[in-house]
């Protein structure tokens, strides 16, 4: 029986930092959510989760995340998603602030 | 306080060796993160949302002021700055890098620190009564049986691979901070019929998906029996326990199944056999841990200073009412640090805080240190003459929130602002609750109550116990709280109620002030706290006051 796949990205955690990342398109890890390749297809997904639970010298945990295209790229769905690409709340701790210094400098 | 053996210090530094190597090795990939999991985990280090999280055990809640310097410098040095103290007397260090544990470990080896047994399926820290050795009300320092217990449980090759992960509470007074009915073992100590002290064994106790309390199963047991009976549960557990399915796993649900009664039996038999195999040695060690356990030389002095400012300074005496608890010596009293500053994450205590917390514990406080598992830090020792002293310095670190047992003195789980198991988040729940109470300047008119707060099922903010709970879900992609009433932790112990439907996350503060607006009505007078009104009254008119008369709400 078919059923309506929801949008993913493959998320992980670096291995050393700990720090979310996303794989993007030409395979390789960033820190940002909307510069993740979004894969619209179940086998696509499947086979990138492969290719990334494979690369276990730079991630650890990687999974498929439902995300939904945006403007800027593609966007997390749920609020657990959502987190994950800032940080905490109750400190401008992690990418809220990590991600808005790297900005800078580039 | 006790000091590392040999033994205990070479075990450790050992470990430290072996984690590092196999840090190493998964570095280079000799290593799948499926063989290095469990090894990290061994060793306490967790992959949580952000980054990894190294849990450290401080046993019996008991640190030196040399250890929470340590502590001030790894959360310095490896991590940002600061340090979470959690609900089972441990220290949590969120942002941790993987290369830099085994560094982190030597430094706690150098303090006679680690993380071991702080994750997996053995008998975790063993937590006791944060005010050991120093209760008005107590019949005995519980901690040299929790040290007892520590030494036997670490590494034991028996209990490594338990269906489950077991905790062990241990308290030595009538009144129960421990909250020993509601961990896998409770001992409690007790008089019997001859005024001799020893042991009320409770099993089966315990919050999470399913929370019971626990079950007593020896209404007295001598204390040189303890090793020899606590092995006897265990191995009864080890062998009964489900292992097939994860959530029925706990000593709880094996009490539950089996039955109390059969239980004990089993229990009783095997201790038949634990105790002809325990040949003495663990007395001949007990003695000697007593030994490390001997009360400071507590000193005479005149107090004047002490009633003087209590007299002149309304911010002192304000904080003295709420934070200081009887001392066994009437010249002295327990202070009880809050980590709950109106808006702040509890338990949270930056690197300079524990710095000035250790100061003040070797100036003022006979050099010892406490971690509560409602959070805060105790200063157990403090004779009264130097509480001027200390309160001023407090006040300095920003240390000097006078809340304790009131409603913003709130257990929090880190929830799913740092934690993967969460479903929703309770820090910033905890934290709006504090400030909005404190802007309607009611705290003080509420009195005494113990708002608990959970961001998941596993309960490790004791939400169960909490006489008022809220417990964080996720309730089709959307954060929910559900409330509950009527918990205690206590020698009083119950679980509270779920009495409806749960609450927006913007709408758990409006809630709780409707609860609480409604006790004050209620209440019989000022002196009636909140789990006194709702044992006289029931949950009806609390459930009137969060969703008003309607049927149509009564569904969940």
């Amino acid at each position: 029986m078919s059923r309506i796949f929801t949008p993913k990205v493959v998320t992980a955690n670096d291995l050393r930092a700990g720090d979310v990342v996303y794989l993007t398109a030409a395979g390789q890890w960033t820190r940002f959510h909307n510069e993740a390749a979004l894969f619209t297809a179940e086998e696509a997904a499947n086979a990138a989760l492969d290719s990334a639970a494979a690369q276990s010298l730079v991630v650890v945990g990687a999974y498929l995340a439902d995300a939904k295209a945006g403007p800027n790229g593609p966007e997390p769905v749920h609020f657990r998603e959502v987190f994950r690409t800032r940080g905490p709340s109750n400190y401008a701790h992690g990418k809220q602030v990590d991600l808005a210094q790297a900005q800078k400098v580039a | 306080m006790y000091s590392y053996s040999d033994f205990d210090e070479s075990f450790v530094r050992t470990r430290v060796a072996q984690f590092a190597g196999q840090v190493a090795r998964r570095l280079d990939g000799s290593l799948t993160e499926e063989e290095f999991r469990p090894l990290r985990l061994m060793n306490g280090l967790y992959l949580q949302l952000h980054a990894y999280m190294l849990r450290v055990a401080i046993p019996y809640g008991t640190l030196s002021p040399r250890q929470m310097r340590q502590l001030a410098m790894i959360a310095d040095t490896y991590d940002k700055g600061y340090g979470h103290f959690t609900t089972r007397q441990n220290i949590q260090f969120n942002w941790p890098k993987l290369p830099d544990v085994p560094a982190i470990l030597g430094a706690l080896a150098d303090v006679e620190m680690h993380a071991i047994q702080t994750s997996g399926n053995c008998v975790r820290n063993v937590t006791a009564d944060h005010f050991a050795g120093a209760a008005a009300d107590e019949i005995e320092d519980p901690r040299p049986y929790a040290e007892l217990l520590r030494q036997w449980s670490m590494d034991h090759p028996e209990f490594q691979f338990l269906p489950r992960k077991f905790k062990i509470a241990i308290t030595g007074s009538p009144h129960d901070r421990a909250v020993t009915r509601a961990h896998d073992i409770g001992l409690r100590m007790v008089r019997n019929g001859a005024g001799e002290a020893g042991f009320e064994v409770i099993v089966g106790g315990g919050l999470g998906r399913t929370p019971m309390l626990g079950h007593v199963v020896r209404e007295f047991l001598p204390i040189p029996d303890l090793l020899p009976y606590v092995e006897a549960v265990l191995s009864v557990y080890n062998t009964l326990g489900r292992r097939d399915n994860k959530y029925k796993a706990r000593i709880k649900i094996t009490v539950h199944e089996t039955g109390a009664a059969e239980i004990t039996r089993m229990v009783e038999e095997r201790f038949t056999e634990t105790r002809a195999q325990f040949g003495g040695a663990d007395q001949a060690l007990l003695a000697d841990i007593r030994a490390a356990f001997a009360p400071p030389a507590f000193r005479n002095a005149d107090t004047a200073a002490y009633d003087a400012a209590y007299q002149a300074d309304g911010a002192f005496r304000a904080w003295a009412d709420t934070n200081l608890s009887q001392h066994r010596n009437d010249g002295y009293a327990i202070v009880t640090v809050s980590l709950k500053s109106h808006g702040q994450t509890p338990g949270d205590a930056t690197g300079d805080q524990m710095r000035v917390l250790a100061d003040l514990a070797e100036t003022y406080g006979h050099s010892d240190l406490r971690i509560s598992h409602e959070q805060n830090v105790i200063l157990p020792h403090v004779h009264k003459s130097d509480l001027p002293a200390v309160y001023a310095a407090l006040k300095g670190a920003g240390l000097a929130t006078a809340n304790i047992g009131l409603l913003s003195d709130i257990i929090a789980c880190p929830g799913m602002d740092y934690c993967s198991l969460a479903t929703a988040r309770s820090i910033p729940v905890a934290q709006e609750l504090a400030v909005h109470f404190k802007a309607l300047d009611l705290e003080h008119d509420i009195g005494p109550i113990k708002l608990k707060i959970s961001g998941c099922i596993n309960a490790c903010g004791h939400h169960h116990v909490g006489h008022i709970g809220i417990l964080g879900l996720d309730r089709a992609g959307v954060e929910n709280y559900q409330i509950t009433l009527g918990g205690d932790g206590s020698e009083l112990a119950s679980i509270g109620e779920k009495i409806g439907p749960g609450f927006a996350y913007d709408q758990v503060t409006p809630a709780i002030e409707r609860l609480l607006r409604a006790y004050l009505d209620l209440r019989l007078e000022a002196g009636e706290s909140f789990i006194n009104a709702y044992r006289r009254l029931g949950p009806a008119p609390f459930k009137t006051a969060l969703y008003g008369t309607g049927d149509h709400l009564d569904a969940a």
